[in-house]
């Protein structure tokens, strides 16, 4: 497989200009007749819908959920990064551009990275356009909040809901191509498979969640825009139907998949109550400006009340470890740094399994600085949040917190036109890994996924359907036939199962679980090793032992779980093998044999600066690595370093 | 600590849109009071598939009160007793060991059951379709901060846009309207200068498609307002029926004028 990033060169702040205008358009005319089949309706698949419906393309949107607004962008909390410099604080494209690289732990393409910052503003101001209400300062000019430990404040928030009303107004851009009959809406549609003829991708089958009819779709183009695949942990911040299914499928038939390692962790989580636990909530990364993180010193104390224990008795980890940036300091530091002090056996609230995973968010010393009134102001709603699932008043007593899985900067490989390893296949959103390195930053996962949707497909595409002589397929075409045949036969596996013996998410508590404690905050070859070789009989013991009750021909949301866990069963492996093989730490990866003294993460630029795009090969576990070179030519690569 | 509770559940099950229904008992005991709503109908689920039983088919996504999925009647209460609450955000704690617990579906002419707690939607988005936007083309906005809005309109607009458009406001009305969804959207935008080139047509258009979805009239019982996740005001129910009979009074003036010409 050949890898060709199709970067412009020349200087790069005209790279997408440049590229822009030597792209072929498609006339007004023309762009009726070709359909385009999106899957997913989420920022990404949202934006791009109603803009392709918008330029006049027939567009075709599938999503699992009943209503496009329903998508799991809808749960984003903080907020949207854009270099508008609307503070005169310093921001510009450039330093948007440079933050993300860096932050990034330089494994992102460059030229990637800078369009993304370039087309930030125009985020903003189309979201404004359609009536997002974002929040504003008392002139009625818009208003931003420092993000993630960032220097300037260049993220834009509408509350604590900013994905929700980014992406009402992509819905809403949405619903109006729909009245104006350029978008055709397919809800509780899921794709189950891929439908590629001539080594070009023509369609997608899909399984109708209600009637449970298997169909294809046929098209010019495809565009996967159907999120991250963090549920593959089973525990996350993830809606619960997030999955990898729609990327997976497309990477058995040729699509490299970049990156799967590369996983974030976010620290500021509601921890686990109790076996049954369905999935954990984020407390916005924002309560870190306020709250003090601590555990005892004393693991005798885990289980005392917080507010008996003597000051000379707490551990404020982060402060001593991290003097400059305190609480402050990135996603996938924190996180770890309470992985560490929980092995340590330090940690506190309820034993899950005989352990204690969780350490103090403490707001006592803010709410005697500021006042409760003023902590109220900040963070009423989160605290709210909080007493309601945990039971346990925040303003009285600290509250808990532990890292989970949160997003994949992993996904399908795309090229500068975000196409896959495909042609005519598209990956857009979270699906690919684009932008973001070996590390997300805070507030940037809606910059890109909007980007993408609304500013980047629109252009691409039109280079692409400008070009395209593909001839017209019909449904009972042999490809599609094997297509749908494909579906059929799987579905059929999965409910019958020789010796039905366990539910579908038993076996998903079981790999998240092992991915979780080997493929996690921390990794280590013995441990990826011990779940490389468990994984594939888990798998065995799936296809053989799953119990699905009720047929394919009806409403049946077992049988969708047991086809979304299959699929993680696969992608499982294919993660830890590439934590495997990448020998070094890199943002979100942290391989416990590569850290400096201090245990901070050690990179290797010498040896692995590149993409590993992976290969299916027919044997899952032997997939073929392809490396695409990163090249830095504008920021140099150094050590993270925030201490 | 948790408690242990022992509960009696009654649940709506329809095999499809057109079988009969009925309430079917479960027992659901040793439930955990940390336990969400959803989680406890999860453990009783788990229970059901491993006796070979047909697991209750009910809505969810993102379990943190915002994706609208979530829905039903817990003991004749939308979204269950807890004020502001989704039945994903409801905790097993507002219950006592030893309560009957009675679970349906949203019931509304314009929400047809599809699976025991799983209704059809659609309506509200073919609402929204008729007219519930701005009308800008991507990459015609001018700059975000060439339109200054006073912070209080700007607050204001947000708390109409924050429904989740779950449909409680529907199920707990006794005319089964959806007024207030249909008001909050249109309060969202009619608050925006953004929002104010289409707001004659934007107002009518929504209030006619939604009669035609076979939704009752808002008679103001307030029972919307009350059982909205978001707490939704019904003053914007207020708001929108000044507009739609403004429009009607300067829709005819404006229709005279041009006849005029
Ligand atoms: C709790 C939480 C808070 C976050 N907060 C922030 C934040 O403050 N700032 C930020 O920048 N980022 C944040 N993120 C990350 C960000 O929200 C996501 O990365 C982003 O919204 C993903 O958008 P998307 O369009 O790629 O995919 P999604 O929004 O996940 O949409 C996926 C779409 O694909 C469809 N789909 C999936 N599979 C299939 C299938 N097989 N068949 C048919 N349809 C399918 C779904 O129905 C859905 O429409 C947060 C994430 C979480 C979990
Ligand atoms: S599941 Fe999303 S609001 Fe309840």
């Amino acid at each position: 497989m050949e890898l060709r990033s199709n970067v412009p060169s020349g200087p790069i702040e005209k790279r997408w200009e440049k590229h822009r205008f030597d792209l072929k358009l498609v006339n007004p005319a023309n762009r009726r007749k070709s359909t385009v089949i999106v899957v997913g309706t989420g920022l990404a698949g949202g934006a791009a819908s109603a803009t392709l419906g918008e330029l006049g393309y027939n567009v075709h949107a599938f999503y699992y959920q009943d209503s496009p607004r329903r998508a799991h962008s809808i749960a984003a909390q903080g907020g949207i990064n854009a270099s508008k410099n609307y503070q005169n604080d310093g921001d510009s494209i450039y330093r948007l551009f440079y933050d993300t690289v860096k932050g990034g732990d330089f494994r992102a393409r460059e030229s990637n990275v800078y369009r993304l910052a370039e087309v930030s503003g125009n985020i903003i101001d189309q979201c404004t356009a359609q009536g997002v209400p974002f929040a504003r300062e008392y002139s009625g000019l818009l208003d931003n909040r420092s993000f993630g430990g960032a220097q300037v404040s260049r993220t834009f928030y509408a509350r604590g809901q900013t994905g929700q009303q980014l992406l009402l107004g992509a819905y809403q851009a949405l619903e109006r191509q729909v009245d104006a009959g350029t978008v055709h809406t397919h809800g509780r549609h899921e794709m189950l498979d891929l439908i590629v003829i001539d080594g070009v991708a023509r369609g997608i089958v899909t399984r109708d969640l209600v009637s449970g009819e298997i169909r294809p779709w046929l098209a010019d183009c495809v565009v996967l825009a159907s999120g991250g695949y963090g549920n593959v942990f089973y525990l996350s911040t993830n809606a619960k139907g997030c999955n990898v299914t729609a990327t997976w499928r497309a990477h058995r038939l040729g699509a490299a998949f970049a990156n799967p390692c590369y996983t974030q962790i976010h620290p500021t989580c509601i921890p686990v109550a109790g076996d049954y636990q369905s999935k954990l909530t984020l407390m916005s990364e924002s309560l870190r400006n306020d709250g003090r993180v601590w555990v005892p010193r004393d693991p005798a104390d885990a289980t005392k009340d917080p507010r008996t224990i003597a000051e000379g008795n707490r551990d404020y980890y982060l402060e001593t470890r991290y003097p400059a940036f305190g609480n402050l300091v990135p996603r996938d530091i924190a996180s770890r740094a309470a992985k560490k002090v929980c092995d340590e056996g330090r940690g506190v609230g309820p034993a899950v399994d005989g352990e204690r995973r969780g350490v103090y968010l403490d707001f006592a010393d803010s709410i005697k600085r500021l006042g409760k009134s003023k902590i109220e102001e900040r963070y009423g709603n989160l605290f709210e949040m909080y007493e309601r699932i945990a039971g346990e008043n925040p303003y009285e007593t600290p509250m808990r917190i532990y890292p989970a899985s949160h997003y994949t900067m992993g996904g399908l490989w795309v090229d500068y036109n975000l196409m896959t390893t495909i042609p005519g296949l598209f990956a857009a959103g979270e699906a690919n890994f684009s932008d973001h390195g070996a590390n997300r930053l805070g507030a940037s996962a809606l910059m890109q996924g909007l980007a993408d949707g609304y500013f980047v497909l629109p252009s691409t595409l039109a280079g692409y359907l400008a070009n395209f002589k593909g001839p017209k397929i019909a449904d009972d075409h042999a490809e599609v036939r094997a297509a749908v045949g494909r579906v059929n036969e799987r579905l059929k596996r999965l409910v019958s199962a020789p010796k039905p013996s366990r539910t579908p998410d038993s076996f998903h508590k079981e790999l998240g679980r092992l991915v979780w404690d080997e493929c996690g905050m921390g990794r280590n070859a013995e441990g990826l090793r011990k779940a490389l070789a468990r994984i594939p009989e888990l798998r065995e013991e799936f296809w053989n032992g799953v119990r699905v009750t009720g047929s394919g021909a009806e409403l049946n949301q077992t049988l969708e779980k047991a086809g979304r866990v299959a699929d993680f069963l696969e992608l499982g492996e294919l993660m830890c093998l590439d934590a495997l093989h990448r020998e070094e730490s890199a943002g979100g990866h942290f391989r416990e044999e590569h850290q400096t003294e201090d245990g901070e993460a050690k990179r290797d630029d010498e040896n692995f600066t590149y993409v590993a795009a992976w290969e299916h090969t027919g044997d899952l576990s032997k997939p073929k690595l392809n490396k695409e070179p990163l090249t830095f030519e504008y920021v140099k690569p150094a050590q993270r370093s925030y201490k | 600590m948790s408690k242990k509770l022992n509960l009696t559940l009654h649940v709506w099950r329809q095999k499809g849109p057109t079988a009969a229904g009925d309430f079917v008992k479960y027992p659901a005991s040793g439930i955990d009071d940390h336990m969400s709503f959803l989680e406890m109908l999860d453990v009783v689920n788990e229970g059901l598939i491993e006796k070979g039983e047909d697991p209750i088919a009910f809505d969810h996504d993102c379990r943190e009160g915002i994706c609208g999925s979530c829905g039903v009647m817990i003991n004749g209460m939308a979204h269950g007793p807890r004020k502001a609450t989704t039945a994903c955000q409801l905790h097993m704690r507002v219950f006592h060991d030893g309560d009957e617990i009675w679970i349906e579906p949203w019931r509304a002419a314009a929400f047809p059951i599809i699976k025991d707690l799983i209704v059809d939607r659609g309506s509200l988005d073919r609402i929204v379709q008729s007219g519930g936007y701005v009308s800008v083309r991507t990459g015609a906005a001018r700059d975000a901060n060439n339109i200054a809005i006073p912070k209080d309109d700007a607050d204001l607009a947000m708390d109409a846009a924050q429904c989740i458009g779950c449909g409680a406001c529907v199920a707990a009305c006794p005319n089964a309207s959806a007024s207030l969804f249909t008001s909050a959207k249109i309060g969202h935008l009619a608050l925006l200068p953004q929002g104010g080139p289409e707001r004659e047509d934007r107002v009518r258009r929504m209030v006619l498609q939604h009669d035609a979805e076979l939704f009752g009239s808002c008679t103001q019982h307030g029972e919307c307002e009350a059982a909205c996740p978001k707490q939704i005001s019904i003053n914007f129910i207020a708001r929108m029926n000044a507009d739609f009979i403004k429009t009607a009074v300067t829709a005819n003036a404006d229709l005279k004028q041009r006849e005029g010409q």
